[in-house]
């Protein structure tokens, strides 16, 4: 079996992808469950500390980085999923195709909720 | 059935009459959680654009989240959630060497099985104040 090349994966070869895996892992672990701290740390939020903290520069700048992160996180998440059952052999022979597409409507779907969460983040 | 060259004995290689390990059921659970969580992206950022909005959309929000079917779906983000991350974790772990041998392997999953088990169960506690 010839190596495997292919031009949709997120960091241009599997070492990469393994890196920037477990890098954005990190960050959004960090992220969410600070959001979740946050949360459960504050029963009677108010929509002033709400948008206070979300408003905050180092904040728009923590949104900001585990949006991306998330975005490579599922990117490289989903290619691996896709290239593991969406192939000829479990498949059959349009199998190639169908990934090429689903990982066209994913890619493009990671890009409008990039666009839409920086919107969201940078408008406050 | 296949028989072995080595040892003439039979060789099944049929996933679907295999008893898989629980480090592949850790595995799978990992995989699954993860697509289910891609999809609550979109909604969770539709509440936090909302929440964010004014006022008025916050307490909508917090009314909305509230609301006994929302809190179940709520749940239904948080849980995988925890699941995944706790998964994740031991990938970091298992990265530096520790927990790869056979037995190794099979206590993690174990472990994170047990444990996002507990972070699943605080997190409905809480939810829904038990």
């Amino acid at each position: 079996m010839g190596r495997v090349t292919s031009i949709a994966s997120f960091g241009r070869n599997g070492l990469y992808d393994w890196v920037i895996q477990r890098i954005s892992a990190l960050v959004i672990a960090a992220y969410f469950v600070f959001l979740v701290y946050f949360i459960a740390s504050n029963p009677d939020l108010t929509y002033e500390q709400w948008r206070g903290l979300f408003s905050h520069f180092c904040m728009q700048v923590f949104s900001t980085l585990a949006l991306l992160m998330l975005m490579a996180h599922i990117w490289i998440g989903i290619w691996g999923v896709l290239t593991d059952y969406v192939t000829p052999r479990l498949m059959g022979p349009k199998a190639n195709l169908i990934r090429y597409f689903l990982q066209f409507a994913v890619l493009t779907t990671v890009a409008v909720v990039t666009v839409i969460g920086l919107g969201i983040f940078w408008s406050l | 059935m296949k028989i072995s060259s080595v040892n003439g004995r039979p060789v099944n290689l049929d996933i679907n009459t295999i008893d898989l390990p629980i480090t592949a059921y850790a595995s799978i659970a990992h995989r699954v959680t993860g697509v289910v969580l891609c999809a609550a992206v979109l909604v969770l950022l539709w509440f936090l654009q909302k929440s964010l909005a004014s006022a008025e959309d916050f307490a909508e929000v917090q009314q909305i989240l509230l609301s006994s079917p929302i809190k179940f779906m709520m749940f239904l983000f948080l849980a995988p959630f925890w699941y995944h991350l706790v998964a994740g974790l031991r990938h970091l772990v298992m990265d530096t060497g520790i927990g790869e041998s056979l037995e190794g392997g099979r206590l993690g999953a174990k472990i994170v099985f047990v444990v996002s088990a507990v972070l699943i169960l605080i997190t409905g506690v809480w939810l829904w104040g038990v």
